[in-house]
């Protein structure tokens, strides 16, 4: 296969007002893993869409191999030997990795006829040249997304893409699948194709890149060494100094007052998504549930808010069954609740700010009294939580939706904690926040705790439960299959993660932290992990 | 780190565990309890009414001889109450069944199902027919009637909803087809060129539909109801206008003469009812095979069905997802555009307002309950014929309840189906979300 050499000159893409690309030049060598590294938000996705065709360039250029290229549709950016596997996948799911595979590639004979063995063979000969196993046959719903994601990989292979792009590949990844996405990548670069890795992990960076460019606010701020420490890669990448670590005392735990009695709840189609889940949570500590996207983690917080209603078992806060209660007086008896969808479950757009920070508390006093609402206390509590929170808004009557991601976030935190709880549930509490309010809203959980009251979080970021957290439950298909200390190894997360429960391999494991993640061996006991990933969770430094 | 412990085989799926599956099961067995119990309700009832209701001694008669063609069939004689109570009694087992055996087993599911309703209607016509005859093959005949609009208009449903577009347009297709040949016919005095030009107008309501759909993006149910309306006012305006007063020129085709297939047009009872039948029948099985091979064994299948369940992932790799809708949806109200002429120069021989009488709506009922597969609407379009034809030959025969009962039978049916009690339906997943590139 012959190597390519791909630049991008002088790259801007605007969205009406918004420039998201900014100038932006970028030289992939060949048979190079080149990483871009970047908050989210700071626009990689959106310059690897334009990349792939997907998104026309406001101005700037691609180049390949010398020669100025226009890509309207990813069929021209295929053409030219990019392929491309999506942060959300491409793929079909109601059909097998071979028709996956091979869609807007058709082996075909007389008629259009589906050659499905070539196309099948095809697949299994890239299988054996790549070490990708998968079962061409398999129905790609039915698969677990690290083969998912090998089956993207197939798909830009069996094109001949000679530069991959890869879009935070390892979000949806365990750590050891994470480790094999690694090899597979150096295979593919000794057989001569250039990879673009995008991410926000500092660690992952390190392990595997060559070369790092990094962006910031849509622009290139400079390029760095994969041998530059992680403090160097995060103050480039967020602008400013920041500290990698979460401040917090040991947590003092109290007497039990949330807790799930095999709770069990099933999706829309009747499958099981939550298994006879048993949960204690204590007064005074933060209980952290780690586990791979989809593994019921949306289903137990429904089900614990009261929006699905358990199959069976029961759920108890302070001693009172609260299963079979509806969303409004779940909210009354207590619960704080952060939604993992913020803009869709968490705050209405085109409400103002002050509207969002009111939406469950405008029927009572002092905001109202059921029929009407006294907009002085609306706009009185605005002002307050505003500043308390430090959202950065224009003013109080902007629409929330018009809010950063991190700011919309905290509007939502805001309210839930601005009434007395008796316990906290919060969702990807920072997903696609910026630094500044990640630091803030870490500081926030970890006060309320401090004052007594249990809380939830759930994380598909194994480095925000881990620096969050007092204890970690990970969750697997469904069941907690393992509660364990912040402490634990980063090898034995994994290994629940990926929901292995055999107990030697996991106390082998725990002696053997050696991961990406070298030097989680530090980890102190009072929770305090070194955190390399600056989006998942720092505090200090305002 | 020891590579062999994560290997994709550690992740086999793994199945659902104790109290999950407990719940699980207990729902199966409850459901098995709900369709079993009812069974046996319909099954006492069927003896009460039906069996008990019948005097003995006298005979139900079933016409078997299509006529005018096929072989001669001997009347079919059963004693009717006898026939009645057996029938209601094979219900009641078909109810006990469903509770005993494994609750979960859909097959089992299935069996029971179409062994009650079989016998559930037979119980019914002795009772109904008792002392009386009915042309059995006359019913068959009229059913093929009915089912063959409905299955064209089906198929187009399915690609239509395959693609990612809700065909809600049918019944203006069928309209606009049926308007479109007969006028054509007339004027030309050529049964084919009618043919053709019903499949074109049915196609250009199709693409109406795909333009505001796709380009426009409009909701899709209410521009579909939309495009039914415009073309039943254009086609009543034009009949009054145009048609009524000049009928002899405009509104008098000739009909496709039915031929027989040799051999197969032989077979007692079903042959002259399938294989005697005009060339409009005999596209329409044509249709039936290509669509249903088409859409699951070539490039434009695939790529039909991957438009309609995941536009996106189409697009990356470089199919041109709304150019696919577009042809798709046209080519689909060319199928429907058929099903329309069938009712104009396959039968009636002439156009009549509104002649499509919602026939549409119930050939997208058809794709529901077919579970957007070919062959799966094809037999929801049979069945619907079926009643329709039934309830037609029962009221000749002045039976105590009201036919329209019958009629309205398979509707409720699939209400149920679509409500999701026969089984999880899984409509294509892009249906009626038009795709906007970022």
């Amino acid at each position: 296969m012959t190597a390519l050499k791909l630049e991008l000159r002088g790259i801007t893409k605007r969205f009406g007002s918004l420039v998201a690309n900014d100038h932006i030049d970028l030289t992939v060598e060949p048979g190079e893993i080149h990483c871009l590294l970047g908050e989210n938000g700071a626009g990689k996705s959106t310059l690897m869409n334009v990349l792939y065709g997907l998104y026309e360039p406001t101005s700037g250029e691609i180049v390949v191999d010398g020669t100025p290229r226009e890509f309207r549709t990813a069929g021209d950016a295929i053409a030219a030997g990019i392929g491309m596997v999506h942060q959300h996948f491409m793929l079909v799911p109601v059909f097998t990795v071979a028709e996956n595979v091979m869609l807007g590639h058709e082996e075909t004979q007389a008629l259009g006829w589906l050659d499905r063995r070539r196309a099948k063979k095809k697949v299994l000969d890239l299988v054996a040249e790549y070490g990708l196993a998968v079962d061409p046959d398999a129905l790609v719903e039915d698969l677990p997304v690290g083969l998912q994601q090998r089956v993207e990989i197939l798909k830009a292979l069996v094109r001949d893409a000679k530069v991959l792009i890869l879009d935070e590949p390892t979000a949806v990844l365990t750590p050891q699948e994470t480790e094999e996405l690694f090899r597979v990548m150096r295979s593919l670069r000794e057989s001569g194709v250039s990879i673009v890795f995008i991410t926000h992990k500092l660690k992952e960076v390190k392990a595997v890149a060559d070369r790092i460019t990094v962006i910031r606010r849509g622009k290139v701020v400079g390029s760095a060494d994969p041998a530059a420490s992680e403090t160097e890669l995060a103050s480039l990448m967020v602008g400013r100094p920041v500290d990698l670590v979460v401040h917090k005392e040991p947590a003092q735990p109290g007497e039990v007052r949330f807790a799930l009695d095999k709770l069990t709840v099933l999706d829309d189609f009747g499958n099981v998504q939550v298994d006879a889940v048993d949960l204690e949570l204590r007064e005074g500590e933060i209980l952290g549930i780690a586990g791979v996207q989809g593994n019921g983690q949306t289903e137990l917080t429904q089900a614990i808010l009261g929006l699905r209603r358990p199959a069976a078992g029961s759920i108890r806060l302070d001693g009172r069954d609260i299963t079979a209660l509806s969303p409004r007086k779940t909210l009354d008896a207590g619960v704080g609740f952060v939604p993992e969808d913020r803009q869709h479950d968490g705050i209405v757009g085109e409400f103002t700010v002050s509207e969002n920070l009111v939406l469950d508390l405008v029927t009572r006093p002092p905001f109202g009294n059921g029929i009407s609402v006294d907009p002085k206390a609306v706009r009185d509590n605005a002002r307050k939580r505003v500043a308390e929170f430090d959202i950065r808004t224009q003013s109080i009557d902007t629409p929330a939706g018009s809010l950063s991601g991190g700011n919309q976030q905290k509007v939502v935190v805001a309210r839930e904690m601005s009434r007395p709880l008796r316990m906290f549930i919060a969702s990807q509490p920072t997903r696609g926040v910026d630094v500044g309010a990640m630091e803030f809203i870490h500081q926030r959980i970890v006060a309320e705790r401090d004052i007594g009251t249990p809380v939830i979080i759930v994380s598909t970021e194994l480095d925000e439960v881990v620096a969050l957290a007092d204890r970690i439950a990970v969750m697997y298909r469904g069941r907690i299959v393992g509660i364990v200390p912040p402490t634990a190894s980063r090898e034995q997360l994994g290994l629940l993660m990926a929901g292995v429960d055999d107990p030697e391999l996991l106390a082998r494991a725990a002696g053997n932290p050696n991961l990406v993640t070298e030097d989680d061996s530090t980890a102190t006991a009072e929770g305090s992990a070194p955190e390399a990933d600056p989006t998942a969770g720092e505090e200090g430094q305002a | 780190m020891s590579n062999t412990l994560i290997t994709p085989e550690a992740e086999a799926p793994q199945e659902a565990s104790g109290a999950a599956a407990r719940t699980l099961r207990a729902a199966a067995r409850r459901r098995a309890l709900i369709t079993g119990g009812g069974f046996i309700l319909l099954g006492l009832y069927a003896l009460w009414a039906f069996g008990l209701g019948t005097k003995s001694g006298i005979d139900a008669t079933f016409g078997m001889t299509v006529s005018g063609s096929g072989p001669e069939v001997g009347d079919l004689d059963v004693a009717a109450r006898a026939t009645a109570i057996a029938m209601a009694v094979l219900c009641m087992a078909a109810g006990v069944a469903r509770i005993v055996l494994a609750p979960d087993n859909k097959l089992v599911g299935r069996l029971t199902a179409g062994v009650f309703v079989v016998a559930f209607l037979v119980a019914f016509l002795c009772w109904a027919v008792a002392g009386k005859q009915m042309s059995f093959a006359g019913a068959l005949q009229n059913t093929m009637l009915a089912a063959t609009p409905l299955i064209l208009g089906a198929l187009a449903g399915v690609i239509g909803e395959r693609s990612g577009i809700v065909n809600i347009a049918i019944e203006g297709q069928f309209l606009f087809g049926a308007f479109g040949a007969a006028l054509t016919a007339s004027v030309t005095d050529s049964l084919w060129a009618g043919l053709i030009a019903g499949a074109v107008a049915g196609g250009l309501v199709g693409l109406l539909l795909a333009v505001f759909a796709v380009r426009y993006v409009v909701e899709q149910v209410v521009l579909g109801v939309v495009i039914n309306l415009l073309v039943a006012g254009l086609t009543g305006f034009l009949y009054s206008q145009l048609m009524r007063p000049n009928a002899d020129k405009y509104n008098n085709p000739d009909i496709f003469q039915s031929h027989a297939i040799p051999l197969l047009s032989d077979i007692p009872v079903i042959g002259p009812v399938l294989f005697d039948v005009n060339i409009i029948v005999y596209l329409m099985y044509a249709l039936v095979v290509i669509v249903h091979f088409a859409l699951f064994n070539t490039r434009w299948g695939l790529r039909a069905r991957a438009v309609g369940e995941h536009p996106t992932a189409a697009d990356t790799v470089g199919i041109k997802v709304n150019r696919t809708r577009y042809l798709n949806v046209s080519m689909a109200g060319c199928i429907a555009g058929i099903g329309g002429a069938f009712l104009t120069i396959g039968t009636v021989g002439s156009f009549s307002k509104d002649m499509a009488s919602g026939a549409g709506y119930i050939a997208l009922a058809a794709v529901i309950f077919g579970r957007w597969r070919p062959l799966g609407a094809v037999a929801a379009a049979l069945m619907f014929g079926f009643f329709k034809a039934l309830a037609t030959s029962l009221q000749t025969l002045q039976t105590p309840i009201p036919t329209e009962f019958l009629t309205m039978l398979p509707y409720i049916v699939t209400v149920f189906a679509v409500a999701g009690l026969v089984g999880k339906v899984r409509p294509p997943a892009a249906a009626n979300k038009p795709y906007v590139k970022g």
